[in-house]
């Protein structure tokens, strides 16, 4: 196998909240192949979007930092990267979409000019050339009407639509790596479909490698070669999606799944998100504990479960479980 | 189109508005003690009552109320605001002559304070547990406190008389013989006390607005998505976040327009300012009724233009204001 596009080693990020310091994401590592699909699915709350903010380098001001560990980009450390140097990447090699799209766009600038801009800052085109690229890339996203919608504002336009925008601003430079926080959470059923057969089109076009973080196991089934679950910042279970779902090694990858009846069901039909598996996640404050942090809602936990944190056991098939008994299940 | 439409609906209502508040001030001067017959006979030391009865006829001041009320508005509508007995002259000439005077001291220091404000709110919304930032704080409870005419006796003190940098009172020294330029140079050497104690009110408002507007916006979604994008930290701040941060301070610099009149009052009668704030106040002292109603009847207009104006403003940097453009 040649040398991964992204590889995040070891990955530990600490918030300092007032409690005191948590880690978020602990000892979390994972590849990404070129034009390579890995999802993240997991509980509100277990770090899904800080890790795709570490990868942008955006973590919270004052509140997120990278403890320990590596991200590698083709090589190159991200966590050691200047500012210059991680804006060059952003948006241009790494390129995010977020979770809310009726606020990620700039309410006072058309979204023309928004897109325009990302064409600017790193492909140093003019302003003129910038501009119809904009609406070429409208258009991509099946924006009816491109070129006159480029002189909208946000408010003219529906939360679908805007994600449109979104995506077409990130996919502008032709990124290597495309994050997408899950893009579809806030939009209703039938647009939800529209946006992963956008994603699932244009990724077959690009060739973008996609990392995404999302709640709808039917997306990641039909989207994704590989899944990572995660739960309370820590690796749960990472492997090839089929295998996952064909045999999951972890007790809450298990809980997971049996809570979707049709998870092969095709993207245009309604489908039901993760419910969750009973009990709740624990609090931040309980993160950098010594244990299996999913033990109290565990029906396979035992006395060593609370004594001490799983190690991840490997399987052949390239799947890697974070738990005491994931060669019994 | 639309544009025009709202337009012309937020003149009409100006305008109706502007009534509203003819009506109240005249009713109010109305049941004030004393009146114009008064004035007169004070400004004449002393008359008798037959002679009093007589100017009262003569002033149509024994008409009843409405009737007065009706001629007193629509005079107003053809612009005849009265005639101040007091200064012997019309009222309107009367405004008009202070006008500039006015003018030019709450536009500078408005500006002053606009820009100085933002400024200062920019920089300390960037680090917000910064020196700068807790200046700001310490600059807005100062601002918030002190009483403007103590400000402005302060300065006095300090930089016209402890160090004579700036004349004491007026807005021009007729000793000083000149061209144009020169001219000007001896108003703004005189504008400088009057305009930063009138600034130093504003300042304090601006910097703390848009400090905690400009925080607000740093750590919205659409900033996080600018830096997403890659672009340069000035880029995100002056480009992405400062134009959103500006609609809530240009609101309040257009609210703050009602605030001018009165406190020019203040800084103006201090400093000796020949502005619109010495002449209301000689006409309360005077009991000059029609000119106080005319410098009231002024007020509410700028109030109600400006509000207007503010409108406008808000639309050129906020397009969700008042639909599609
Ligand atoms: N700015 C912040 N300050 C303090 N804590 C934060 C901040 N942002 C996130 N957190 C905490 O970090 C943890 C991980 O949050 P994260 O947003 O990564 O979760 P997520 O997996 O993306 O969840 P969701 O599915 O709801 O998006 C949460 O417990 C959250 O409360
Ligand atoms: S380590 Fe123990 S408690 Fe944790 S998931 Fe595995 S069986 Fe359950
Ligand atoms: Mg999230």
């Amino acid at each position: 196998m040649t040398e991964a596009l992204l590889k995040v080693e070891n990955l530990r990020i600490e918030l300092t909240t007032r409690a005191g310091v948590a880690p978020v994401i602990d000892n979390l590592s994972f590849e990404l192949g070129h034009g390579e699909n890995i999802s993240f699915v997991g509980e509100s709350g277990c770090g899904k979007s800080m890790t795709a903010l570490a990868i942008m380098g955006l973590l919270p001001e004052g509140v997120g930092r990278v403890a320990s560990g590596r991200i590698l980009f083709e090589g190159e450390d991200l966590t050691a990267a200047s500012d210059s140097r991680l804006r060059d990447i952003r948006g241009n090699e790494i390129s995010m979409i977020f979770q809310e799209p009726m606020t990620s766009l700039n309410p006072v600038y058309t979204v023309g000019e928004q897109i325009a801009e990302v064409l600017r800052a790193h492909q140093g085109l003019s302003a003129r050339a910038a501009r119809d690229m904009a609406a070429d890339l409208l258009d991509a996203v099946r924006i009816p009407n491109a070129r006159a919608r480029a002189g909208d504002y946000p408010f003219q336009m529906s939360g679908g639509q805007r994600q449109r925008v979104m995506i077409a601003m990130a996919l502008a430079c032709r990124p290597k790596i495309l994050i997408a926080d899950e893009p579809t959470t806030a939009l209703d059923v039938t647009v939800q479909a529209q946006i992963f057969d956008l994603l699932r089109d244009l990724r077959r076009d690009t060739g973008t490698s996609i990392i995404l973080i999302t709640h709808d196991m039917g997306a990641v089934a039909e989207m994704a070669e590989r899944m990572i679950v995660m739960y309370a910042g820590r690796n749960a279970e990472i492997g090839p999606v089929e295998q996952i779902i064909d045999h999951p090694r972890h007790p809450y990858t298990k809980g997971l799944i049996s809570c979707v009846p049709h998870i092969m069901a095709t993207l245009t039909e309604d489908r039901p998100d993760l419910t969750e598996v009973p009990g709740i996640v624990p609090g931040l404050r309980e993160f950098g504990q010594d244990r299996c942090l999913f033990a109290s809602r565990c029906a396979y936990r035992t006395e060593q479960c609370l004594r001490q944190r799983p190690p991840a056991m490997a399987f052949d098939n390239g799947q890697l479980a974070d738990c005491w008994h994931a060669e019994t299940l | 189109m639309n544009f025009l439409r709202v337009t012309l609906i937020r003149i009409l209502y100006a305008a109706i508005l502007l009534i509203a508040v003819l009506v109240l001030n005249f009713s109010l001067m109305h049941a004030a003690p004393g009146d114009v017959a008064d004035t007169i006979a004070q400004a004449a030391g002393g008359i008798d009552a037959e002679a009093l009865e007589q100017i009262r006829r003569e002033y149509g001041l024994d008409q009843p109320f409405l009737v007065q009320l009706g001629r007193y508005i629509g005079n107003v509508l053809q612009f005849d605001l009265g005639y101040s007995y007091f200064y012997s002259d019309k009222v309107t000439n009367l405004i008009l002559s202070r006008l500039p005077a006015t003018l030019l001291l709450v536009i500078s220091a408005q500006l002053l304070a606009l820009v100085v404000g933002v400024v200062l709110g920019v920089f300390s919304a960037r680090k917000p547990n910064g020196i700068l930032s807790h200046f700001v704080t310490f600059l807005a409870l100062f601002g918030y406190s002190a009483p403007v005419f103590w400000t402005g006796l302060l300065m006095l003190v300090v930089f016209s008389l402890m160090v004579p940098l700036f004349p004491v009172a007026g807005m021009r020294d007729v000793t000083i013989e000149g061209g144009f330029f020169v001219q000007a140079l001896d108003i703004a050497h005189h504008l400088v006390l009057p305009m930063l104690t009138l600034a130093s009110i504003f300042l304090a408002l601006y910097s703390r607005l848009s400090r905690a507007a400009m925080m607000e916006v740093l750590g919205s979604d659409y900033v996080r998505t600018a830096k997403a994008k890659g672009l340069s930290p000035r880029q995100v701040v002056y480009k992405h976040a400062l134009k959103n941060a500006l609609s809530p301070v240009i609101t309040l610099a257009g609210l703050q327009l009602s605030a001018v009149v009165s406190g020019a009052v203040l800084v103006e009668t201090v400093f000796s300012w020949p502005g619109l704030g010495t002449l209301a106040f000689q006409s309360i002292l005077a009991r000059d009724t029609p000119l106080i109603l005319g410098i009231l009847f002024f007020s509410a207009l700028v109030v109600i233009v400006g509000n207007l104006l503010t409108d406008l403003a808000l639309r050129l940097v906020d397009p969700r204001v008042g639909g599609k453009r």
